[in-house]
C-alpha cells in the first residue's frame, strides 16, 4: 500500500475548504462526483494546480441532475442486496494520527466480492462509543492501476446493520460501479473522532504535560472477514507511557504497529489502550452561535458567539503566574493563550469583544486571498477554565450572494467554525434573511438539523426570516461551503427609508398644524 | 433692553412690520439651531472616552447603576421595587428598590425599552454608556432657558454654549460615566428654571410642572436637598427685601406641598421628607410665607390705624406660638444623635466632621476639600467671569438674578467642603459667566457701533426701524421681546466683528452714556474672544485627556509611540466569572465591590454603597490581620476568594497597598485591637526593610508580594520606588490561584480546613498559645 496516496486524500480533504468560492467550485461540491486525475503521478505540484483541474475536468462532466439520478438508481440497487455477506476484505490498512485534539483516522480496504451477485454497496461498522463521537466519515473508491489510479467520492449514509453485535453502528458506502463477482476495488475511508482522548491523570498541576488515553481496537471492526489487516497509531511525541499488545505489536519512535493480522471473522474485536502525552491545546467550542444577517444594502454582517474551554486534564490548585512568565516551556505546556481565525478576504469593521467590554489582545492581517485574525483570550486557558467572547465583522455581499438561473437569490458561504484547530461541539448558524424575502431552503453536504424563527431587527415590521441551521460535533473538515437559497423583492429595500421619510414629514406636518391652530379655550 | 433691536437683518428690509415678524422668525430660528449645535457639542465632546477607548461602562459606581439597569430591563419595575441583591454584602443582603435613587436607572430602562420596542436592537450597555451625554445636551438647553429668564436669551445662549463643555461636568457626564449625576445636574437646573419661570409668570401650570421636576430630581440624586434648601432660601431673601409677591407665593408653596408629597413616593427617600433636618427649613419658610401673605393681605383690607392694632396683637399671639413651636422643634431635634443630620449633611456645614467621627466619608477622595487647582482645572475661565456675573446681576436686581447670586454663593460654599460638589457649583458658573459675557460683548460691540458713523448705512430705514421697535417693545409682547434678543445674541457670540463691518448703528441716547472708547472696546472684545477660545482649548483638553478614561482599562504610551494596555481588571473579573462556581463568595477591599459584581457575578462582602460602617470595619480588620486570623475571619463569613489590587509591577499607584491605611483606620475603629501606630514607623507609613513587623506580617502585605520577589530577583516595587521588607515567604493558609498580566489583580483561594487528625499531632506543639488566641478571637471576630 503506497504511502503516496493517504497523502494525496489527506490533501485534498484539507483543501476542500479553502476551495474559491466561484460558481465553479460550487457545482463541483454539489455534483458529490469529481475525479483528481493523476494526483499522486505527481506528488511535487503544487495543490492548487490539481485542484484546478479537478475542478475543471469535475465541471464539464458532472451535472447536479446526473448525480441525483445516478444516486437514486444506486440507492435502489443497494436495496435489493443490502444484507449481502458475500464480500470480504482482503487487505485493510488503518492508520490513526493522534497528533491533535482530534483522531483522525484513514483506512484503506481492499474489498471483494466472494458472492453470486453483484455488490453495490459496502458496509462499515463503528462501536457505539466511537459513534457518538464521529464527526465526519468520507470515502472515495479507487480504480485503476498504480499510476493512473482514480479516485471517485462515494454517498456515505448512516444505516442500521441488523445482525450487529453489541450496538455497533454502521455506515453504507454506495458504489458508483456495482461490484461484479470476483472482482476486487479499493475503498478510502476518512474519518475523525472527537473527545476520544481522556486525559489521565484527570487533573494535572502547572508543571506537569498533560498524558491522555486513546482507547480502540487492534482490530478493525468490520461487519465482513478481513483476511489481512494493519493499525498504525501515530502519536504526537515519543513519550508514550503504555500501550497494550496484541502480539504482533511494535513501537517506533512516534509509530505504533497492530499486526499484520491474518484472516479474522467479521466483527472481532480486541480492545487496545495507549497512554500518551499529548499537549497540543484542547481547544473546544463548547457552543459556537454563528450569525449571518444579509443586508442588501452591500453588507454581509457576521457575528460569532463563542463558549471556549480547554478539553484536556483539568488545572489542579495554584496558578503562578511567575512560573508562567518566567519559565514558558516547563510550565503549562497543554495551556494556550491564542488562536487563530481564518476569515474571508475583504473582510472589515472586525471586533473582538466579551460581555464585559472590548478585548485589546488581538491583531488582525488581511491580504487579497484570506484574513487572519489572530485572537487572544483575557487569560490563558488551562484545563478546565472556560470564556467567552465575540467576534463580529462585516464583509462585501458581492463577494457572497448570487443570483441562480432560476431568478432566486443563494448566499454562498463557509459552514464551520472558522477558529483553526477546534472541535465545535455544538454550532448553531442563523441566516438572517432580508425582511420580505420568501421560501428559503438551505444546500448543506452534509446532514445538519433545520428551522425556521423570525428576528425583529431595525425598524422592521413583519420581521426578518431566520434559517437555523443546527449542527453536533464540527470539525475544521465542515468548513465547507453551503447555500441558502431565497426569493426576494427588491421592492422591500425602499421599506424602512419611506418609513423614516414619512415620519419626519409628518412630524413637521404636525408642527406646522399645531403652529397654526388655535386650541385656546378663551378667545381674546 | 431694547438695545437689541439695533440689530438690523439687511439691505432687505422693507417696511415695518412684515419685516419685523420674518426678522423675529428667523432670529428664532437661528437661536433654535444655535441651541441645537451646542447641544451637538455638548453631546459629541463627551464621546472622547469611547473613540479613544471604547464603548464601556467607567469607573465603580455607574457600574452598579448598570447592573441594577440590566436587572430592571430583564424583570420588570415591580421585580425591580421589591429587589433583594444576595449577591453583595453577604451575608446582609441589601435591598436595591429601597436604597437606590431610581432616577437614572428608570430613565435609562425607559429609553431602551422605548428604544427596543420601535424594533432597534440597542443592548443596555449602549443606552447606559450614552445617557450621559444626552442628558448633558438636556442640561445645556435647560441652562439656557434658565439665563433666559433671568438676562435674555444672549446671555441664554452663551451660558449654554458654557455649560455644554464646562470640564466639571464633564467630569462626570462622559460617555459611559453613568452615575446619578450625569441626570440630576440637568434635573437641578430644569427645576431652577421652572421655579424662576413661575416666580416670573406666576403661573400655576409651571408651578406643578416645577414641583414634577423636583420630583425627577428626588428620584436622581440625593443632592435634592440642595434644591429645598436653596428655594426657601431665596422665598426668605424676598421677603425680607420686601419683594413679596403672589408669584412668589405661586412659585413656592405647591412646589412645597406637591413636592414634598412626591418626594416621599421615593423609597429611599419615603418619611425623610418630612423627618429629617435636611427638609426643615423649607416647611419654617412655608409657615413664613403663609403669615406674611396673610399680613399682606389683612394689610389690604384694614385701614393703616386698625392695621397697625392687628399687627401688635399678632405679633404677641404669634411671638408666643413660634417660641412653643421652636422649642418643641428644637426638643425634637436634640433627642436624634446626629441632630437629625445625615453625616454626608453634617460634613456639609462642618467640614472637619467626617475626618473626626466617619473614616470612611474621609477616605473617598471626592468628598476632600477641592485644592485651588482643581477649581482652575474644573471651572478654568469661568472663576474669572463669576464676579462680573454677579455684577451684572445687581443692574436691575430682579426676584430672578437675586436667586442666581444665591445659587452661585451658596454652591462656591459648598464646593469648598467637597470636591464632588464642584459639580453643583458648575451650572452657576456658567449661568453666571454667560451673563457676563453677554453683557460684556452688549456693551462693547454698542460702543464700538455707536462709534462707526461711516458704516452706518441708511440711517433713515435704520432708525425707522429703531422707532417701530421701540413702540413694539412697550406692547410687552413676550415673542417679539425673546425673538428680538436672540439676534444679537447670535452677534454676540459669533459674529463680534463681522458686525462691526456690515450692521448700520442707530442708538438711543440713553445708551450714550455707556459708551466706551472705541479702541478700548475693539481690544477688549479681541481679549474676551481670546479668554472664551482659552476656554473652548482647555475644556476640549480636559474632555479628552483628563476626564476620558475609563478607569477600568489603563494604557500608556511606549517609548516608539505604540500604545500599551492594561486590561487587567476586566481579566480578573472575567476569570473569576467563568472559572469559580456561581455561588462562590469574593472578598476585596469595598471600592471593587460594585464592579466584582457587575462584571464578574460574583457575591461580594462589601461594596462602594458602604451603608454598613462595621461590615467594612470586619474586611478591614481580616486585611490587617497576620495570616491565620484573616483566615479565620473569612472563613467564618464563607468567603472562597480574596481578591487584591497590586501595582507594583506596573506601578499603578492606587492599589490595596496605598489604601491600606484607610483599612487599618476603619478596622481600628469598630475593632481596638487594630492600631494605627503598629503599621507605622515612626510615623511614616512604609513596606521597606524599615516597616514594623505588624505591617510585614499583615494579610494585605502577604497577598500583595506573594512570590513578588521572583520577578526580578530583588523585589522592587515601582510605585513605592522602594525594595519591599519582606522578600521571601510562603502562604499557609491561601493559595494563589490566578494572578492578571501584569499583576495588578491577584486572587487567592482559602485553603480548605485542616483535618482534624494533623491539628492533634500539632496541638502539643502550641495548644496553650492557641488557646489563649482563641479568647482574643472572640472579639475580634464579630460573626463567631
Amino acid at each position: 500500500f503506497p504511502p503516496v496516496s493517504f497523502l494525496s486524500l489527506h490533501h485534498l480533504c484539507l483543501l476542500l475548504p479553502s476551495l474559491p468560492t466561484d460558481a465553479t467550485a460550487v457545482r463541483v461540491l454539489l455534483s458529490g462526483d469529481f475525479k483528481v486525475s493523476q494526483a499522486e503521478t505527481r506528488p511535487g505540484n503544487d495543490a492548487s494546480d490539481q485542484l484546478g483541474a479537478a475542478a475543471m475536468e469535475a465541471s464539464l462532466r458532472a451535472h447536479r441532475p446526473a448525480a441525483l439520478l445516478i444516486f437514486a438508481f444506486l440507492s435502489l440497487l443497494s436495496v435489493s442486496s443490502s444484507a449481502a455477506q458475500e464480500i470480504q476484505i482482503l487487505n485493510a490498512e488503518r492508520r490513526i494520527d493522534l497528533s491533535s485534539q482530534v483522531a483522525i483516522v484513514f483506512l484503506t480496504l481492499k474489498v471483494e466480492n466472494t458472492g453470486k451477485a453483484a455488490a453495490s454497496d459496502v458496509l462499515l461498522a463503528f462501536p457505539p462509543t466511537e459513534a457518538e463521537h464521529l464527526a465526519e466519515v468520507k470515502a472515495q473508491a479507487a480504480s485503476g492501476k498504480k499510476r493512473k489510479k482514480t479516485y471517485a467520492h462515494l454517498i456515505v449514509e448512516p444505516t442500521d446493520v441488523p445482525d450487529a453485535p453489541n450496538g455497533a453502528k454502521g455506515f453504507r458506502l454506495a458504489l458508483h460501479n456495482p461490484l461484479s463477482p470476483g472482482e476486487t476495488t479499493t475503498i478510502e475511508v476518512l474519518y475523525m473522532l472527537t473527545h476520544s482522548m481522556e486525559p489521565f491523570p484527570a487533573e494535572i498541576s502547572q508543571s506537569d504535560p498533560q498524558l491522555v488515553y486513546y482507547r480502540d481496537s487492534a482490530y478493525i471492526l468490520s461487519p465482513y472477514r478481513i483476511k489481512q489487516q494493519t493499525t498504525f497509531i501515530k502519536t504526537p511525541s515519543t513519550n508514550v507511557q503504555s500501550f497494550s499488545r496484541v502480539e504482533p505489536t511494535n513501537r517506533a519512535g512516534m509509530e505504533l504497529k497492530y499486526g499484520p493480522y491474518e484472516d479474522l471473522p467479521a466483527y472481532s474485536y480486541s480492545p487496545v489502550l495507549v497512554h500518551f502525552e499529548n499537549n497540543n491545546p484542547f481547544a473546544v467550542v463548547e457552543e459556537l452561535v454563528r450569525e449571518v444577517e444579509i443586508s442588501h444594502w452591500g453588507n454581509l454582517q457576521i457575528t460569532e458567539h463563542y463558549t471556549l474551554a480547554h478539553g484536556g486534564a483539568k488545572l489542579k490548585g495554584v496558578f503562578s503566574r511567575v512560573d508562567y512568565q518566567s519559565r514558558p516551556s516547563a510550565s503549562g505546556v497543554s495551556s494556550f493563550k491564542n488562536l487563530l481565525a481564518r476569515l474571508p478576504p475583504r473582510v472589515h469593521s472586525v471586533y473582538y469583544r466579551d460581555e464585559i467590554g472590548n478585548i485589546s489582545s488581538s491583531r488582525l492581517r488581511t491580504d487579497s486571498r484570506k484574513s487572519e485574525l489572530e485572537i487572544e483570550p483575557r487569560y490563558p486557558l488551562f484545563g478546565g477554565w472556560k470564556s467567552t467572547f465575540i467576534i463580529g465583522y462585516g464583509l462585501p455581499l458581492e463577494d457572497f450572494l448570487f443570483e441562480s438561473t432560476d431568478g432566486k437569490r443563494y448566499l454562498n458561504f463557509t459552514f464551520g467554525c472558522p477558529l483553526s484547530g477546534t472541535v465545535v461541539d455544538k454550532l448553531t448558524l442563523k441566516v438572517v434573511l432580508p425582511e420580505g424575502s420568501k421560501d428559503p431552503s438551505a444546500v448543506i453536504p452534509f446532514p445538519v438539523e433545520e428551522h425556521m424563527e423570525t428576528k425583529y431587527s431595525y425598524l422592521d415590521v413583519v420581521g426578518r426570516p431566520v434559517l437555523v441551521l443546527e449542527k453536533k460535533n464540527v470539525v475544521p473538515e465542515h468548513n465547507i461551503p453551503f447555500q441558502v437559497y431565497y426569493t426576494f423583492n427588491p421592492i422591500f429595500m425602499l421599506a424602512e427609508p419611506l418609513m423614516l421619510v414619512s415620519t419626519v414629514f409628518f412630524l413637521f406636518a404636525s408642527c406646522v398644524a399645531y403652529l397654526h391652530i388655535d386650541i385656546s379655550i378663551r378667545k381674546g | 433692553m431694547a438695545s437689541p433691536e439695533s440689530a438690523v437683518n439687511g439691505p432687505t428690509m422693507t417696511a415695518g412690520a412684515a419685516s419685523k415678524s420674518l426678522r423675529n422668525a428667523f432670529g428664532g430660528v437661528i437661536a433654535f439651531i444655535i441651541l441645537v449645535l451646542i447641544g451637538v457639542l455638548a453631546f459629541s465632546i463627551r464621546l472622547f472616552s469611547v473613540i479613544k477607548y471604547e464603548s464601556v461602562i467607567h469607573e465603580f459606581d455607574p457600574y452598579f447603576n448598570y447592573r441594577v439597569t440590566q436587572f430592571l430591563s430583564k424583570n420588570g419595575i415591580y421585580d425591580f421595587w421589591n429587589w433583594f441583591d444576595d449577591r453583595t454584602w453577604y451575608p446582609l443582603g441589601r435591598v436595591i428598590g429601597g436604597t437606590v435613587y431610581p432616577g437614572l436607572t428608570l430613565t435609562a430602562g425607559t429609553i431602551w425599552k422605548v428604544v427596543n420596542s420601535l424594533n432597534i436592537p440597542l443592548s443596555v450597555e449602549t443606552v447606559c454608556v450614552f445617557t450621559a451625554p444626552i442628558f448633558s445636551a438636556f442640561a445645556s438647553w435647560a441652562a439656557y432657558l434658565l439665563t433666559k429668564e433671568v438676562k435674555g436669551p444672549g446671555a441664554g445662549l452663551t451660558a449654554a454654549a458654557l455649560l455644554a463643555m464646562v470640564p466639571s461636568y464633564i467630569s462626570r457626564s462622559v460617555a459611559g460615566s453613568y452615575d446619578n449625576e450625569a441626570v440630576a445636574i440637568f434635573a437641578l437646573v430644569f427645576t431652577f428654571y421652572l421655579y424662576i419661570k413661575t416666580l416670573n409668570t406666576g403661573s400655576l401650570f409651571y408651578a406643578t410642572l416645577n414641583a414634577l421636576a423636583y420630583f425627577y430630581m428626588v428620584c436622581s440624586w440625593g443632592g435634592y436637598t440642595f434644591i429645598i434648601n436653596l428655594i426657601p432660601m431665596h422665598v426668605l431673601l424676598c421677603i425680607v427685601t420686601g419683594r413679596y409677591s403672589s408669584r412668589l407665593y405661586i412659585a413656592y408653596a405647591p412646589l412645597v406641598v406637591l413636592g414634598t408629597l412626591l418626594a416621599s413616593l421615593v423609597p429611599v427617600v419615603g418619611f425623610n421628607a418630612v423627618l429629617t433636618s435636611e427638609h426643615f427649613a423649607s416647611f419654617l419658610v412655608f409657615i413664613i410665607i403663609h403669615v406674611v401673605a396673610l399680613a399682606y393681605y389683612i394689610k389690604g383690607i384694614l385701614s393703616p390705624k386698625m392695621f397697625k392694632v392687628a399687627v401688635t396683637l399678632v405679633v404677641s399671639v404669634g411671638l408666643a406660638v413660634c417660641c412653643a413651636v421652636i422649642a418643641i422643634l428644637i426638643a425634637v431635634v436634640a433627642s436624634s444623635p446626629t441632630k437629625g443630620w445625615s453625616g454626608r449633611s453634617l460634613t456639609l456645614l462642618d467640614p472637619t466632621y467626617a475626618s473626626k467621627y466617619i473614616p470612611i466619608i474621609a477616605s473617598v477622595s471626592e468628598h476632600q476639600p477641592p485644592t485651588w487647582p482643581s477649581y482652575f482645572m474644573d471651572i478654568n475661565v469661568l472663576a474669572f467671569l463669576v464676579p462680573a456675573g454677579i455684577i451684572a446681576c445687581f443692574m436691575p436686581l430682579t426676584d430672578s438674578s437675586s436667586f442666581v447670586i444665591l445659587y452661585i454663593v451658596t454652591s462656591v460654599y459648598f464646593s469648598g467642603v467637597m470636591v464632588r460638589l464642584m459639580l453643583v457649583l458648575a451650572p452657576a458658573a456658567c449661568i453666571l459667566s454667560g451673563i457676563a459675557l453677554s453683557e460684556a460683548f452688549n456693551v462693547l460691540t454698542r460702543s464700538i457701533k455707536f462709534q462707526l458713523p461711516g458704516i452706518a448705512g441708511n440711517p433713515s430705514i435704520a432708525s425707522e426701524e429703531n422707532g417701530s421697535s421701540t413702540v413694539v417693545a412697550p406692547n410687552d409682547i413676550p415673542k417679539t421681546e425673546e425673538a428680538a434678543k436672540e439676534k444679537p445674541a447670535k452677534k454676540n457670540r459669533k459674529k463680534e466683528k463681522e458686525n462691526v463691518e456690515k450692521k448700520p448703528t442707530p442708538s438711543k441716547t440713553e445708551k450714550r452714556l455707556l459708551v466706551l472708547p472705541l479702541e478700548a472696546s475693539v481690544i477688549a472684545v479681541l481679549l474676551l474672544v481670546l479668554l472664551g477660545a482659552f476656554y473652548v482649548v482647555h475644556c476640549v483638553w480636559a474632555a479628552a485627556e483628563a476626564y476620558s478614561a475609563p478607569s477600568i482599562v489603563l494604557t500608556s504610551h511606549s517609548n516608539d509611540g505604540g500604545l500599551h494596555v492594561f486590561d487587567d481588571f476586566r481579566e480578573a473579573y472575567s476569570w473569576l466569572s467563568h472559572n469559580t462556581d456561581v455561588d462562590d463568595k469574593v472578598a476585596s477591599w469595598w471600592d471593587y465591590g460594585y464592579q466584582t459584581t457587575a462584571m464578574a457575578n460574583r457575591t461580594v462582602l462589601v461594596d462602594n454603597n458602604t451603608w454598613n460602617n462595621t461590615h467594612i470595619a470586619t474586611v478591614g480588620t481580616a486585611m490587617s490581620s497576620p495570616e491565620k486570623q484573616a483566615w479565620e475571619i473569612f472563613h467564618s463569613l464563607d468567603v472562597k476568594y480574596v481578591l487584591v489590587v497590586f501595582g507594583g509591577v506596573v506601578g499603578y499607584p492606587s492599589d490595596d497597598i496605598n489604601k491600606f491605611l484607610w483599612m487599618v483606620r476603619i478596622g481600628g475603629g469598630v475593632f481596638p485591637h487594630i492600631k494605627e501606630p503598629d503599621y507605622l514607623r515612626d510615623g511614616q507609613y512604609r513596606i521597606d526593610a524599615q516597616a514594623t513587623p505588624t505591617m510585614l506580617n499583615c494579610l494585605m502585605y502577604k497577598l500583595s508580594y506573594f512570590r513578588f520577589v521572583e520577578t526580578d530577583g530583588k523585589g522592587f516595587d515601582r510605585v513605592r520606588r522602594t525594595e519591599i521588607g519582606k522578600k521571601h515567604f510562603k502562604l499557609t493558609h491561601f493559595e494563589e490561584v490566578f494572578t492578571t498580566h501584569h499583576w495588578m489583580v491577584r486572587i487567592y483561594k482559602l485553603k480548605p480546613q485542616r483535618n482534624r487528625i494533623r491539628g492533634k499531632t500539632k496541638k502539643s506543639k502550641s495548644s496553650r498559645s492557641v488557646s489563649s488566641k482563641r479568647d482574643v478571637r472572640g472579639k475580634r471576630n464579630p460573626w463567631h
